[in-house]
């Protein structure tokens, strides 16, 4: 530890650069952004240039419909920015296209994470372990209470379900980008081969997601398909429509909801959800307390979530930590 | 336990009233005895165990979490069962002892006491998992919140067996838990219990609000809805047994009229305390402020005998003599109840006069001037009415006068619990204790968390978040911008709140999102509407 960190300076609507001039996922327009992942909470679109993974940028330009100034940089590929900082974009395991950023100036080492988990998925290379003197996280389940379940066995929960009403459906609400197409990658990982139904809203994004290699089998537009056909199967939707009027096109729906929040017995009750499915692309608990141990950074800054919590660990095992004040990263449907 | 705990899992996740009864029904069908039994007791709360408390459950997790951690994650998820049920640590000392059934369960928490508690129930959570227990700490300390009422349960039962739920519900108060004898009757046929000779609680009789509907007083009688608490006295057998609405006995809490009532008879009332406010000075009721004093306790002193003496303003008998009036008329009902009261001792009963009215504009009339004898409203039973157990639609109503309106200003908010626990639902407003425009202050008179709209609640949870200007634990103090008009019974003195002030049943009648605040309502204009 050399210096003070001076060169990296957070702020409400993003992290700053300070000799690079360049922002980390900042939440307003500026001349040059680097994105950790195409979350909107993190990839807003309006900047002068934009540096992300390759597919980032592709999911970016499918929200925004803009790619101007789109500079993609390979996992584990490091450039060169001004003030002689280095960025290096290292897999987080969140979504499709997800990283961390390492920045190296001075010789001292700062790694954003954006979001990111431990757990595998299908759809996404794991986190990589980063060595580092700041550790820049988030804490979106930064409570001890958040432990989520293996997957398989939420996966057993939706099938056992769905065999149990062979004359219904299971309607999924399931994050567009990335929890809906782990939660299909994981339910062919499984076994369940009949095709998948979505709602209008998550056609592109999963087409994308195969572009990339992502294999998601048989997928199906719920609006070309009659209510007799949909008996039996499962449908995916964005949360925001599963208490919808569109549901009511489906064969007496099973509301289910693929969250980390369905941990909590009242936030399920409040979405009405008849099947929480405990399934999240952030870290839980465990997750985070492993990764600072594992990262052993000189101090961890906290960016969104359950902040208190996540420091008030860090206080107990005697590790220097801070708490960010970030506008607009909130993530109530993840 | 696990099925119980699958139970009450699906319980939670189902909202549809039929899929619960279902839900219900299917359990009790394909449970053993004596595990049903206890399930349909903790559905209507019927089991206790009093070394278990809220505050075990927290100092079981204060040896096991550390406190801050433990009390954000309680502050998150809203509901200490919950919690602990989520941050229990594994115990890998536990191995693989096998879940107990919920009858051992029940058997170990009753065997619990205040000293073996600590010791005792990590021994019965240590082998379930989160969901075993939610419920175990659930049923341990009371209260299933599932959404499931007790008439509900019993409603399931009826449906599991296929037997009539009054039924049901007139056995139920002569069994105790696990009801071996009402599952032997209606899942076995044998004979049901007999009730006859025993000082059973007979279910009330309960009213519709009138609200838009105009009766002919040919048809309906009027009489006042006085301000105490509904009470059943029943005397068969020798003994003498109080009731409450819920059916709960509260003997203990009004020895006097037990002492009073030694006739075989079943009569339905108002329990009140001496007093003038009600009817006036010829009435001789408190106002329900002085009854509260003497709710809820398991002993009363003589001072408090003394000083707030009860009696039971009689609207109703169900049964005299033996015999069983319920199905006669009111009219009929009404007769027998009149010739009674000369065998009643006058200094702990009267009757509820008939209110008379010429017509039902008249009726409304005599109503508005109810404002002053703090009477809550009128009752209008239809003349010919059975005595049935619980609301059937057309035959008795309640009209409750209007509330009483005041202009508050939001002051501070808090997360609600449960359902609620993600909003700002609990909200404390004040009034002005001079003229805002000179300076003056807002003091707290109340606290309200119902009156709004779901769509309501999401504006103004958006309201506290954005014009937060401090923070104290769970609470949020706002920048005192919003303008509640807020409903409620009556206000008396109390040293709750700084203004000295307190209200009756306060919620939220109208959002005044366009009244400036300074327009809000002063102690004053409170502290003038007292009728103490």
């Amino acid at each position: 530890m050399s210096g003070d960190f001076s060169w990296i300076r957070p702020e409400p609507h993003g992290i700053h650069v300070v000799p690079a001039d360049v922002w980390i996922d900042p939440s307003k327009p500026v001349d040059r952004a680097l994105v950790t992942h195409g979350h909107a909470d993190h990839a807003r679109g309006g900047h002068g240039a934009t540096v992300a993974t390759p597919e980032t940028l592709a999911i970016m330009k499918l929200r925004y419909a803009t790619a101007e100034g789109a500079q993609p940089v390979e996992y584990g590929e490091t450039i060169r920015l001004a003030g002689g900082v280095d960025a290096t974009f290292i897999p987080a395991g969140h979504v499709l296209g997800s990283a961390q950023i390492l920045l190296e100036h001075a010789g001292e080492r700062v790694v954003i994470t954006g979001d990111y988990k431990r757990r595998p998925d299908p759809t996404c290379p794991p986190f990589e372990v980063t060595p580092c003197d700041i550790f820049i996280t988030e804490a979106t389940f930064g409570l001890p209470l958040f432990t989520h379940p293996p997957i398989g066995e939420e996966m057993a929960k939706l099938l056992k379900r769905l065999s149990d009403n062979p004359e219904r459906c299971v309607l999924v609400g399931a994050y567009a980008l990335g929890k809906a197409q782990r939660v299909i990658a994981e339910l062919r990982a499984a076994g369940h081969t009949d095709p998948i139904y979505l709602h209008g809203a998550m056609e592109k994004m999963c087409r994308l997601y195969e572009e990339f290699g992502v294999d998601l089998g048989e997928l199906r537009l719920v609006a070309d398909h009659t209510k007799e056909e949909m008996r039996g199967s499962i449908v995916v939707c964005p949360p925001s429509a599963l208490n919808d009027r569109w549901s009511r096109r489906l064969p007496e729906p099973i509301t289910a909801m693929a969250s980390g929040w369905m941990r909590v017995r009242q936030r399920a009750r409040q979405r009405n959800v008849e099947l929480p499915l405990v399934i999240s692309d952030h870290a839980d608990w465990d997750e985070l307390t492993r990764t600072v141990e594992e990262v052993d950074p000189h101090e961890t800054w906290i960016t969104h979530g359950r902040e208190e919590a996540l420091l008030r660990w860090h206080q107990l095992t005697q590790r220097r930590a801070r708490a960010l004040a970030m506008v607009g990263r909130e993530d109530e449907d993840d | 336990m696990q099925s119980f705990a699958a139970l009450i899992d699906a319980l939670v996740y189902t909202s549809s009233r039929n899929a619960k009864l279902q839900l219900i029904a299917d359990y009790l069908r394909e449970t053993p005895d004596p595990d049903r039994g206890w399930a349909m007791a903790a559905l209507t709360d019927g089991l206790d165990f009093p070394a278990v408390k809220s505050s075990t459950i927290r100092n079981l997790m204060k040896e096991r979490v550390d406190p801050v951690l433990w009390s954000l994650s309680r502050d998150f998820v809203g509901d200490t069962a919950e919690t602990a049920s989520l941050l229990w640590p594994d115990n890998p000392q536990a191995g693989d002892a096998p879940s107990p059934s919920l009858d051992e369960a029940v058997q170990r928490l009753s065997a619990i006491t205040r000293n073996s508690a600590m010791s005792e129930l990590p021994r019965l959570l240590d082998p379930l998992d989160a969901s075993g227990r939610y419920a175990l700490i659930k049923l341990a300390t009371g209260g299933m919140r599932v959404g499931v009422s007790a008439r509900l349960a019993k409603t399931a039962f009826a449906q599991a067996f296929d037997v009539p739920v009054d039924e049901v519900e007139e056995y139920w108060h002569a069994l105790t838990p696990p009801y071996a004898e009402l599952f032997a009757w209606a899942a076995d046929g044998a004979d049901p219990p007999d009730t006859a000779n025993m000082p059973l609680f007979r279910p009330f009789m309960l009213a519709h609000p009138l609200e838009e509907t105009v009766v002919d007083l040919a048809d309906y009688v009027a009489e006042w809805k006085w301000d105490g608490i509904r009470v059943q006295l029943a005397h068969v057998g020798g003994e003498t047994r109080a009731y409450s609405r819920s059916g709960d006995d509260i003997s203990a809490t009004f020895p006097e009229m037990i002492d009073a009532l030694d006739i075989p008879v079943v009569l339905d009332g108002e329990l009140l305390v001496r007093g003038d406010v009600q009817g006036g000075e010829a009435g001789g009721a408190a106002s329900f402020n002085a009854l509260q004093q003497r709710l809820g306790r398991k002993t009363v002193s003589k001072k408090m005998l003394a000083e707030a003496p009860a009696f039971v303003r009689l609207y109703d008998v169900l049964m005299l003599d033996g015999e069983d009036l319920r199905a006669l008329r009111w009219t009929e009902r009404r007769a027998q109840l009149e010739a009674l009261m000369a065998r009643l001792p006058d200094t702990h009963f009267d009757l509820s006069q008939v209110v008379e009215a010429d017509h039902f504009d008249h009726l409304a009339q005599i109503r508005e001037g109810a404002r002053d004898d703090a009477i809550e409203g009128l009752m209008l039973k239809r003349r010919d009415s059975p005595y049935v157990a619980g609301r059937k639609t057309g035959l008795w109503y309640k009209w409750k006068r209007d509330p009483l309106l005041v202009d508050c200003v939001l002051m501070y908010a808090q997360r609600g619990s449960g359902k609620r626990s993600s909003f700002y639902s609990d909200y404390t407003f004040g009034c002005w204790d001079g003229d805002p425009d000179k300076g003056a202050e807002l003091l707290p008179v109340g606290k309200a968390y119902s009156g709004f709209t779901d769509e309501e609640l999401k504006k103004l949870d958006r309201h506290v978040r954005q014009n937060t200007v401090n923070r104290f634990g769970p609470v949020r103090e706002t920048d005192k911008s919003l303008v509640f008009e807020v409903a409620f019974d009556s206000v008396h003195e109390s040293k709750r709140h700084k203004s000295g002030l307190a209200m009756r049943f306060p919620r939220i009648s109208r959002i005044r999102w366009d009244k400036p605040v300074h327009e809000a309502d002063r102690i004053d204009a409170l502290r003038a509407l007292i009728r103490d």
